[in-house]
Formats: structure tokens, sequence, C-alpha cells
């Protein structure tokens, strides 16, 4: 990936990237440690500066700036929810006619429960389903219980459905979009 | 690893909004009431248990890179040899057995459309395994910063 073609996130920090080329690829090199996590040191903004040819308070400002215009979109601790024993995680998959996919998308994202919820084409005749909703649950059977609600609560009866519980984790980590493996 | 208290309190405080600022551990301790020091360990000791990911963003997927949810049907026997095969892949992020006839579930990422194209085209060579290619059309809810269930998982 070159600096050109990732203009956007440049042009959402201007007082960093104006500052010339050395500022521009600093950035980039940013987002790419930062795909990978703080240092867990007392100052790590000043470590990811270090790391990148910015200074601490240039770092500071591009991440702030990402923030505001929703590049990231969360900046926090990120837990894995199997290792605290979220280990029943269903993928439920609905094949909804095509003018109410929308309306009972936003519908069960807004259920407790439903952690992801979106849309996906479908792939006939292998796959009927365009819309996906994943509950993170304890146990199977409190998972199970909650789908019955979906359908309950939502009138679901008519619409075919399939529930895919994961059985195994073999790689679970934060997208690498610019980093390398 | 068994949490305690205050590890609980910083994973239900700061799973979204992190301190930006010099020094960010020692914002989180003066809200927990402990020291900066102590604040690190304790994030150093619940990643090396991989309760934590890490500790920094969650980029926006649609802004961030080209992205793309993918299926496999593997017959079970190979089910963890094809996995292995997968997670060599450049880019990808997640991959999960799931029960089903499409029972491999991985999402590979890029920095644009064409090289995530160009890297499934080599994976389904390697593979020689139908594979369902499914990508986002609109998300209605993405949130895996939700309020942890304590009670449940005890």
């Amino acid at each position: 990936m070159t600096l050109q073609q990732c203009p956007e996130y440049l042009a959402m920090v201007p007082e960093v990237a104006s500052t010339g080329p050395v500022s521009a690829w600093g950035l980039f090199r940013l987002r790419r440690h930062l795909e990978l996590g703080l240092p867990l040191t007392p100052r790590p903004y000043e470590a990811l500066a270090e790391k990148t040819g910015l200074s601490e308070q240039e770092v500071i400002i591009a991440i702030r700036q990402w923030q505001a215009h929703g590049l990231i979109k969360r900046f926090g601790l990120v837990v894995r929810h199997r290792a605290l024993g979220y280990t029943a995680n269903a993928m439920v998959v609905w094949d909804v006619p095509e003018d109410q996919v929308q309306a009972l998308g936003q519908a069960l994202a807004r259920t407790s429960y439903v952690t992801l919820c979106y849309q996906r084409p479908r792939r006939l005749p292998d796959w009927p389903y365009n819309l996906f909703c994943m509950i993170h649950g304890v146990d199977r059977q409190r998972v199970l219980r909650q789908l019955k609600a979906l359908i309950e609560d939502h009138g679901l009866e008519q619409i075919p459905h399939a529930v895919l519980f994961s059985t195994k984790a073999y790689r679970q980590r934060g997208g690498r979009y610019v980093s390398h493996d | 690893m068994r949490l305690d208290t205050t590890d609980k309190q910083l994973i239900n405080l700061f799973q979204r909004d992190l301190p930006v600022c010099d020094r960010p551990y020692e914002a989180i301790a003066r809200q927990l009431g402990i020291a900066e020091e102590e604040v690190i360990e304790r994030l150093q000791s619940l990643q090396d248990s991989q309760v934590l990911s890490r500790v920094g963003p969650v980029f926006e997927h649609s802004r961030a890179g080209a992205s793309l949810l993918a299926a496999v049907a593997v017959p079970d026997e190979q089910l963890d040899l094809v996995a292995a095969t997968v997670n060599r892949a450049p880019g990808v992020n997640h991959n999960y057995a799931r029960e089903h006839t499409y029972n491999l579930w991985f999402v590979m990422t890029a920095p644009d459309e064409d090289t995530l194209e160009e890297r499934l085209d080599e994976l389904e060579r390697q593979l020689r395994l139908p594979m369902l290619r499914l990508p986002m059309v609109e998300a209605y809810h993405i949130d895996l910063g939700f309020d942890i269930d304590w009670e449940s998982l005890s």
C-alpha cells in the first residue's frame, strides 16, 4: 500500500499532514503501529512517536482526529470474549424477503443480546441467507432461549433461519489492514 | 485467569474512551484509586493471559481498508489442517469452526479491494474447496464493546 492510496486518513489530520512528507509517512506508520495495540508503558504516545517520527503531541492529535472522524470507532480495552467465558457464540442467519431485510436488520440490532447484525448477499443455491446476527452467550441453552424470544418478539416464525454455533476459534484478533502479518 | 474486582472495573470502564493524553494509564489509575504502575501491570497480565486482545483502537472496517467474510465447506477430518492453511494466508484476522456444512468461517482484510480479491483467489486455489464470499451489504450494528455480564460468567 502506498501513501497515495490512503489520502482519507491523512486529510483527517491536516495539522500534522500539512507539515510535509515526513509527517505524512509518520501518520501512515502510526496507523500501522496502532493496529497492533498501544504500548503498555507510562507514556505510550511518546513511544509511538519514537517509532513513527512524529512528536508525542502529533500522535495525540492524530488519534483524537481519527476518533472524531470515525476512522477509529472505539478506543480502549479490546476483550477476547471467549477467554472470559463467552463460549456459546451463535451466528444466526435468516433468509428474509428483500423488501423486509432493512427494517428487520434495524429491529434486531436494537435487541440487547444481539452483538452484531448485518446484511450480506445470498449465494444461491448454496447459501440462501441474507441477514446475519450474532449472539455472544455464556451457555448454549440460554442462547437458544434468547433466539426463541427473538423469533417470537419479531414474528419470525415463517422466516427460514440457521444457527451456526462456533466450536473453535483458530484466530481472533484485530484487523491489520495496513500492517504486515 | 481469575479476575478480581479491579480487573473487572478496568474492563467495565475502559472498553471505549481510553484517555488520549500524555499519561493515559495515570488518568485511569486516578479514576480507579490505584497506582499508574498497577494499571500497567494489570493490563499486561490481562493481555498475557489472552483476556485482552490488545489495548487500542478498533478501526471502522468500511473506512479502514477492505475486508470480507468467507466460508468453506471442509470434510470434518481435514478441518484443523485447512484452518491452519487459512491462518497462513495474509490478512486473516478471524477464523472459526462453526456447526454447518460450511464449517470454517474467516475474515480476510487487505489494504484495498484488488489485493483482497487476489489473496482470496490464491487461497481458493490452494484449498481447492468451494468458497462463499460474503461482502458486507449493510451493517445495522457492530459493537463488541458490550457490557460484560460478570454474574452469568461466574
